[in-house]
Formats: C-alpha cells, structure tokens, sequence
C-alpha cells in the first residue's frame, strides 16, 4: 500500500505542476463507448449549472463530436474549482456502420458512422493538444482489461496529464469495483452511479481535490 | 529494401512481421502509413517492438480519417505486454522514469480478426480470410 500512495503521491506532484490557480482546468472525460461519460458530464453539469452538456443513449457513439461545459465551478469544503468539462466520443479503434443499421437506415447508418469516426479522431488530437487532465469513464459490470482502455491510459500516463479512474453503473448487479482498481492499481479510482447519482459527493471531492 | 511479396491466388492471409531495425529510423508517419498500407491489404502485421504511446494514438487518428462505409471499418490491435500500467516493472519506471520497455504488437483489420482469447501471456486469434 506504501508504494502504491507513493504513486499516486508522484501522479499528484505532476497535477501541482501542471495546473495553475488562475485559469479553469479543462478536463476531458475519456473512456470507451457507452462507459456512461454524457451521464456523468450531464450530472455534474446540472449540479453545478442547471444545464446539460448533451444526449444521453444507448446506442454506441451517440456523442460523435467533443462538447465542452465551460466554467463549470465546484465548490468543496469551503474551495472553489473551475472546470471547463470536454466530454468526448468513446474511443475505439473501429466503426462500423452495421453496427447502426438495426436503429435507422442505411444512409443515416453511414452517416453517423462518419461523424463517429471524426469525433474519435478529433478526441484523439485534443488528447495530445487540449486538456489539462483526464476523467476517465469505465463500465464497472465491463471487464477493464482491453487494449483500448490499456493504450489510452498508457498515452495519458506518457503526456503526464493527472488522470482519475471512475467506475461508473456501480448500480448495476455485475458492477466490480476492485476489478478496475486491480487493473490500475496506480491510479486513484472512484466508484459512482452517474445514472443514478450515487457517491457523487465522493465524486466531487475527488476532482476538487485532484484537479484544483 | 524489399517488399513482401502478395500472395497470387489470393487465397490466405498474409502476416508481416516488421523487426524493430526496419521501423528504426521512420518518422512517426511514415510507421503508421507503414502499417495501415499493409492493413488496408488485408495483411496482419507484427512489430517486433510496438510504437510508442505517441505514436499510438496517431494511429488512432488516422485510422479513423481512413474508415469508410463498407470498404475499411478500421482495426484490431493488441500489444504484450499490454501496458507498464498492470506490468510489475511499473515500480522501475517510478524509479527510473523508463518508459520505452520492449513490446510485441499485432495490428489487423477489424473485420477479419476475431480475438477468441488473449491473457498476459498469450493472443489467440481466429483470423477470416473474408
């Protein structure tokens, strides 16, 4: 446990040095396909602005372009953090248009399909350009071990942006915390229900105190 | 230096394994290009020694630019190991700060790999010849 706080104890130096008290943080929520990252963004943006950021579904890739909440301030014991929220298009390595096809018609398939691929890619560049920190959103009834999950954390540990692990749909009977935690064990992970609202206190303390 | 040469009957699926000399030296594009050539082919490529997480996510980004209806759906990718992130040796890096540790990647196009098993040791893969 000693080397494991050490960890996230080197993790939170970087955060100091990369985040200045003046300017609002902008911080992605990244994460696989339907892990719950416009609910979360959605229930953060409403608790704290009475606005929503955009469209919750199920359907793979409903969000196909990168939305910001800007100034989007939490206050926590007494401190206020500002935080510009860019809830992003869930990052996979293929898209596919059938995948679509059993909900609309071909051409709006395709359609969708294109603007998936633009949205991930554009995710990707803002990755390496344009956020301060991650938020990264995994399906805790999933199991976290994929490439893409592995890779995409790899490439935020390499760019030294702070990053907090959220496992989210712990209300669901499949949910398993630990097998996130166990997946990641260096980086800080919190359970929540964006859906339902669960342990969003928690959630909140977290990012003001990771992020601010 | 030369090229692999494509099978005439086009029936199998050919494999590339790139060793690390030949990548040694190519620019970041020039390895993605590299290897979405031998993607867009219907190739299954290897690299003895992976792309860094830069690299990777470029890889990402342009794979995506190139995916087009009923042509390309993009790819397959997975790496041993697979991130320091679950390796022991991430206790060297938080030491060492070395991040550059050996991997093996096998990149493929998604719509003939189908990954039927894969643990820390091991891929397996069922590869169509579509």
């Amino acid at each position: 446990m000693g080397l494991l706080k050490g960890l996230k104890d080197s993790i939170s130096r970087a955060t100091d040095r990369l985040f200045s008290e003046t300017e609002p943080k902008r911080i992605g929520i990244y994460g696989p396909p339907n892990a719950g990252k416009t609910t979360l963004a959605n229930r953060i943006a409403r608790d704290w602005t009475g606005d929503a950021v955009g469209t919750e579904s199920r359907i793979p890739h409903e969000t196909r372009r990168a939305r910001r909440k800007e100034n989007v301030e939490i206050e926590r014991n007494g401190k206020t953090v500002t935080i510009d929220i860019v809830d992003t298009p869930g990052v996979t390595t293929k898209v596919d248009y059938e995948e679509f096809t059993d909900d609309m018609d071909k051409d709006d398939a395709v359609r969708r399909s294109r603007e998936a691929t633009e949205g991930v890619a554009e995710a990707m560049h803002w990755l390496r350009e344009d956020v301060d920190g991650v938020i990264y959103v995994l399906d805790s009834a999933e199991d976290p071990i994929t490439q893409v999950n592995t890779m995409l954390i790899g490439i935020i540990e390499s760019r030294d942006l702070p990053v907090l692990i959220f496992a989210n749909k712990i209300d669901l009977d499949e949910s398993s915390v630990k097998r996130i935690e166990d997946a990641f064990p260096q980086h800080q992970t919190v359970p929540l229900s964006a859906k339902e609202g669960d342990n969003m206190d928690e959630v909140y303390d977290n990012i003001a105190e990771y992020f601010g | 230096m030369p090229q692999a040469k494509q099978p005439d009957d086009g029936d199998g699926v050919q494999i590339d394994l790139v060793s690390g000399e030949r990548m040694e030296g190519l620019t970041s594009m020039e390895k993605i290009r590299l290897i979405l050539d031998g993607v867009h082919d219907g190739n299954i490529v290897i690299l003895e020694e992976g792309l860094s997480p830069d690299e990777e996510s470029k890889l990402i980004e342009v794979t995506m630019a190139e995916i087009s209806p009923d042509e390309f759906n993009g790819i397959e990718i997975e790496t041993y190991p697979r991130s320091d992130t679950r390796d022991t040796s991430f206790l060297g890096r938080l030491v060492g700060g070395d991040r550059s540790s050996a991997k093996l990647t096998a990149i493929g196009p998604a719509n003939q790999i189908e990954t039927l098993h894969k643990d820390e040791t091991l891929i397996s893969a069922l590869v169509s010849r579509n």
